[in-house]
C-alpha cells in the first residue's frame, strides 16, 4: 500500500465520491418535502387520500430499494416513461426515502399535543399557519434523531446505483479492486464512508443542540 | 353581553347539553359550575367553537356570531385552557404576539408593544424572551391569558382554572380574575369549585346534570 498508488486510484474514488454526493443532496431536497406532505396526507381525515397513501408507503417499505431502481430504469421505459441513468436514480431514491421520512413525520405529528391545535384553533389561525408556525417545528425537533438515522443510511444506500451502471463512490473502488487485484481501494472507499457519515453527524449533532433550546 | 339560547349538543345518541340558556353580562364574571361529567367543558367548548353545537344561537351584543368561524376580523372569544396550551417551542413573546401579526395582521412592533403591556398588566414584567418550560404554573397561566387577551376578546373563558395549579395559588386566580373584572373584561369560567366560583361571580349557572340547567338567581 504505497503513497503513490493511493494518490493514482484517489482521483476516481473523488469522483465516485461526487456522484455519491450529489445523489445524496438531491434525494434529501426531494424527498423531505415529499415526506412531509404524505405525512400529512397520511393523518388526513379524508380516507381515499390515506389509503393511496398507505399504498404508497407499503410499496416503497415493502419491496428493496434495489429492485425499486431496477422497475424504475428497465420497468418504466416499457411503459414509456424514460429516465437517464441519473435520474431515474434520483426519482427512486426520491419516492423510496420519502415514503420512510413519510412515517417517521406521521409519529412525530401525532405526538403532538391536541390542545396545541385547539390552542391554535381559538386563536383562530389557520390550518396552514398551524402547521407552519406551531406543528413543524415541534415536529422537527421531535423526529430530529430518527430523520438523522436514515440520512446516514442513505449514505450507504446510494451505492445501489451501481444496478443501473451508476458510477459512485463504492463502484469506483470496486472498479480499481478488480484492476489491480488489491483490497486497498475498498478499504479507502471504506474510509470515505466514514468521514461522510462523520460529517453528516456532526452537522445533525449540531442541528439537534440548535433545537434544545426548549423542552 | 353575551347570549345563547336553546343550546343543544350530543354526541351520538347521548344527548350532552339540552336547551341551554347562558348569559354573560358585560364586565361580569360568569361561573359555570356542576359535577363532573355535567357537561361544563362541553358547554364552554361549544361556546369557543371547538365543539360545533347540534343547533343553538350564539349572540354578542345581540348580534348572532358563529363560535367556528376564523375569517371574522373581530375575535368574540378568548381562551385560557386548563393545562394552558401555550406553545413549547416559542418565547413567552412570540406565544402572545404570533396570532395577532398572522391573524389581525399587526406588525410585529405594535404587538410587542401590546404585549409588554399586557405583560406589565398581570406582573409578568421581565418573563417577555422566557420559554414555557422555564415559568410556574401560575405564570404559565398568566401567560395564556395574556396571549387571549392579546386578539382583544370581547369575552374570556377559563376551563377549570385551579384544578391544574398549587391549591394554595387559588387566591392568587381569584384576584387576577377580579382585577381582570375591574379593568372592564369580561370573564365565564368553568370550574368544579363552589367557593372558588362564589368569590369571584356575579353570576353562577349550575349545570347539575342532563337537560337540568337552570341560571342562578341575579
Amino acid at each position: 500500500m504505497s503513497i503513490s498508488y493511493i494518490s493514482e486510484i484517489l482521483p476516481s474514488l473523488f469522483q465516485g465520491a461526487g456522484l455519491t454526493l450529489q445523489l445524496f443532496f438531491w434525494t434529501l431536497i426531494g424527498s423531505l418535502p415529499l415526506g412531509l406532505i404524505v405525512s400529512l396526507g397520511l393523518t388526513s381525515k379524508i380516507r381515499p387520500i390515506r389509503w393511496i397513501l398507505d399504498l404508497y408507503v407499503w410499496l416503497m417499505r415493502g419491496t428493496p430499494l434495489l429492485l425499486q431502481l431496477i422497475f424504475v430504469f428497465y420497468g418504466l421505459p416499457l411503459i414509456g416513461v424514460v429516465f437517464q441513468r441519473y435520474d431515474a436514480a434520483v426519482f427512486a431514491f426520491i419516492l423510496n426515502y420519502g415514503a420512510y421520512f413519510a412515517e417517521i413525520f406521521r409519529g412525530g405529528l401525532q405526538s403532538i399535543d391536541n390542545g396545541q391545535y385547539e390552542s391554535a384553533s381559538v386563536l383562530r389561525l389557520s390550518y396552514w399557519q398551524t402547521v407552519r408556525k406551531i406543528v413543524i417545528p415541534q415536529v422537527v425537533k421531535i423526529v430530529l434523531p430518527s430523520v438523522g438515522n436514515e440520512v446516514i443510511n442513505l449514505v450507504k444506500d446510494s451505492s445501489l446505483v451501481y444496478v443501473i451502471g451508476l458510477g459512485d463512490l463504492l463502484r469506483a473502488g470496486n472498479v480499481a479492486t478488480s484492476r489491480d487485484v488489491s483490497l486497498v481501494p475498498l478499504l479507502l472507499v471504506g474510509v470515505i464512508y466514514l468521514l461522510l457519515v462523520g460529517i453528516c453527524t456532526y452537522i445533525l449533532h449540531k442541528v439537534e443542540q440548535r433545537y434544545s433550546y426548549y423542552k | 353581553m353575551l347570549e345563547i339560547k336553546n343550546l343543544k349538543k350530543s354526541f351520538g345518541s347521548r344527548v350532552i347539553l339540552d336547551n341551554v340558556n347562558v348569559t354573560v353580562k358585560d364586565r361580569e364574571v360568569l361561573s359555570i359550575v356542576g359535577p363532573s361529567g355535567a357537561g361544563k367543558t362541553t358547554l364552554l367548548r361549544c361556546i369557543t367553537g371547538l365543539e360545533k353545537a347540534d343547533s343553538g344561537e350564539f349572540l354578542i351584543d345581540g348580534n348572532p356570531f358563529d363560535p367556528q368561524a376564523t375569517d371574522t376580523s373581530e375575535s368574540v372569544i378568548g381562551v385560557v385552557f386548563q393545562d394552558f396550551n401555550l406553545f413549547p417551542h416559542l418565547s413567552v413573546f412570540d406565544n402572545i404576539i404570533l396570532a395577532p401579526t398572522m391573524v389581525l395582521k399587526q406588525s410585529k412592533k405594535e404587538a410587542l408593544e401590546d404585549a409588554k403591556k399586557l405583560l406589565e398588566q398581570l406582573g409578568l414584567v421581565g418573563k417577555g424572551d422566557l420559554y414555557p418550560y422555564q415559568l410556574s404554573g401560575g405564570q404559565k397561566q398568566r401567560v395564556a391569558i395574556a396571549r387571549a387577551l392579546a386578539m382583544k376578546p370581547k369575552i374570556l373563558c377559563y376551563d377549570e382554572p385551579t384544578s391544574a395549579l398549587d391549591p394554595n395559588l387559588r387566591k392568587e386566580v381569584e384576584k387576577l380574575i377580579l382585577g381582570l373584572k375591574q379593568d372592564g373584561m369580561t370573564q365565564l369560567v368553568v370550574t368544579h369549585d363552589m367557593d372558588f366560583a362564589q368569590n369571584i361571580a356575579d353570576d353562577i349557572l349550575e349545570v347539575s346534570s342532563l337537560d337540568k340547567l337552570n341560571q342562578g338567581t341575579d
